[in-house]
């Protein structure tokens, strides 16, 4: 078994470097930091952190505006950022890159920006019962103002949306389906390309929140045929504050822009505007420009690994964390799909979520509890809460085997 | 582990978490008010049967959360039944002492009683809100609001 288990490592882990990543070399509590809370963020490898002090140090200015020659060096490196973001999901064009602060605010530029424009009274937008509140509260606060109505897509007991009960929400009124890619809770992987293939078939545009596909797996937006896609860049060894909406043109030149200011503009009287072009026209004001360069830098990184050995070797790594929870007695998993990334929740027998988070945390590993951001699917499964392990490529083995020792000792400590 | 750890969970804690006291609902209640800590998903609802001479003549709860805040509600349901709302509300205050590390509960030994297992609380500030949930609940419900606590 153990010669196994080292055998594996090899051949999946090969060019993973986890050295890259000093964070990891932290302490919590005498205790090398476990960080297995990457569904929420993900650390950052040096290269990225030197890109941003490299950014400030050398090349800092506003964007798009000076004739100087920093002024020059920001707005091409934020502008070779954007290619740099086309080419890793396989964009059409660059002018289909809009960056936004996040997954969040990319949902909410289509929920206003298209939505207001585009969403009558009346009219339905689908979204699935697995959805983080970002992929929710923008569509009910849009609903709300147009009149419109919400229809939601169950997921089945494996943790994925039910593509026959998705067929019977399809009418002449949808006019938006708005679904996760992948399972921020059950770290599965939902049936999206016979949703879009249907949705394009009523004529119908599909939004997916890949912010946890995005970081995980080989991402082309062409092959898959959406029309927004929206992911975060601190989900994927980026920076915090700097995010992704992809979306295609024809409905980017439609859209009205989001927010007003400067950038966006392209004439301006007191009374009236012109605006820029896409991208530009949903940018206003002065972007996240080191974010943009930070995000292009952890793309590079991501390149150089290939997303091919990353999926790989978090596939095995999931299955092997997978294997030795369900042989822990008392434990609970919540969606058990074939197809499914490295997120892991589940429950201990009379052991609240709190509680163990809280006694792993002694021990140095860091995992989530709570609702993660989906209340509904709570609800649903009659649970408060979960306890959620999140994995990236620089997370080991042997990592595992300390969570599954902690985890026994957890159950035993809070045996009654 | 930490010692701190510990102290936290130490024996009345854990076994009110075990056993919690007063683990039902009431029909007859006076005052019943939810309390939830949205973010990690605490959510009891509590019961209260209180007298003309503002005496607590009986309390319960219901619901789930971790074991600070079930055991929190379980030793605040043994200590407040037959109290006044005035001697509940001076328990409040002092509770909330306790759990910062404001008081040191060895000073208040006798008044204080199984409070005192909840002084390891003060060294884990992200416990405090499961700890005074249903103490904040309480003082609510008591005090005629009709609206849900969260002590987030």
């Amino acid at each position: 078994m153990e010669v196994l288990e080292k055998k594996r490592q090899i051949n999946y882990g090969e060019g993973i470097n986890r050295d890259d990543f000093p964070i990891l070399l932290e302490t919590i509590r005498n205790h090398p930091v476990v960080y297995f809370d990457n569904a929420a963020t993900t650390q950052k490898p040096k290269q990225v952190i030197d890109a941003l002090v490299k950014y400030y140090e050398h090349d800092n200015a506003n964007v798009h505006r000076a004739i100087h020659q920093l002024g020059e060096r920001a707005t091409a490196g934020f502008e070779k950022a954007r290619n740099k973001v086309a080419e890793f999901i396989n964009a059409h064009s660059d002018k289909e890159i809009i960056f936004t602060r996040g997954t969040t605010e990319a949902i909410n530029l289509v929920a206003t920006s298209w939505g207001r424009k585009f969403v009558e009274s009346g009219d339905e937008i689908i979204l699935s019962e697995m959805e983080h509140h970002s992929n929710l509260i923008p569509w009910q606060l849009l609903a709300k103002e147009r009149g419109a109505h919400l229809r939601f897509i169950p997921f089945k007991e494996d943790g994925t949306i039910d593509y026959n009960e998705f067929i019977k929400l399809m009418n002449k009124n949808t006019k938006l389906i708005a679904i996760t890619h992948m399972s921020n809770v059950f770290g599965t992987i939902n049936p999206f390309k016979k949703i879009i293939r249907t949705a394009h078939d009523w004529g119908v545009p599909v939004l997916l929140d890949a912010a946890q596909s995005v970081p995980h797996l080989p991402v082309d937006v062409q092959q898959l045929d959406c029309d927004f896609l929206a992911f975060s860049g601190h989900k994927m060894l980026g920076p915090t504050g700097i995010g992704v909406l992809y979306a295609k043109t024809q409905l980017l030149e439609n859209m009205d822009p989001y927010q007003g200011g400067g950038e966006m503009i392209n004439t301006v009287w007191l009374e009236k505007a012109t605006w820029n072009e896409i991208p530009h026209k949903f940018e206003a004001g002065t972007p996240n420009i080191a974010g943009a360069i930070g995000l292009a830098e952890a793309i590079d990184y991501l390149q150089d690994l290939t997303m091919e050995t990353l999926t790989l070797y978090e596939q095995d790594i999931t299955t092997y964390a997978l294997e030795k929870m369900m042989a822990l007695d008392g434990i609970t998993i919540y969606g058990q799909a074939p197809e499914r990334g490295g997120v892991v929740s589940f429950n201990l027998e009379n052991v609240h979520p709190h509680d163990l988070a809280h006694f792993l945390d002694q021990h140095g590993i860091a995992v989530r509890a709570g609702h993660h951001c989906a209340q509904p699917i709570m609800r649903k499964l009659e649970i408060a809460s979960t306890t959620r392990a999140s994995f990236y490529f620089y997370n080991t083995y042997e990592e595992i085997d300390y969570f599954i020792d902690k985890l026994q000792e957890a159950a035993k400590f809070f045996a009654f | 582990m930490e010692n701190e750890f510990r102290e936290l969970y130490q024996d009345i804690i854990m076994d009110h978490n075990r056993s919690p006291r007063n683990f039902h609902k009431m029909k007859e209640a006076t005052h019943v008010l939810d309390g939830q800590n949205p973010l990690c998903g605490d959510h009891y609802t509590l019961y209260l049967k209180v007298n003309d001479d503002q005496i607590i003549e009986d309390i319960s709860f219901y619901g789930s959360g971790c074991a600070i805040s079930k055991a929190s509600a379980s030793v605040m349901s043994a200590m407040l039944k037959g109290q006044s709302i005035e001697k509940a509300d001076q328990f409040f205050k002092l509770f909330q002492k306790i759990v910062k590390g404001e008081v040191d509960p060895a000073e208040y030994l006798d008044k204080i009683g199984k409070l005192a297992a909840f002084s390891g609380v003060s060294e884990f500030p992200i416990r405090v809100k499961c700890a005074t949930l249903p103490w904040h609940t309480m003082h609510k419900a008591v005090h005629g609001s009709n609206e849900k606590v969260s002590t987030e």
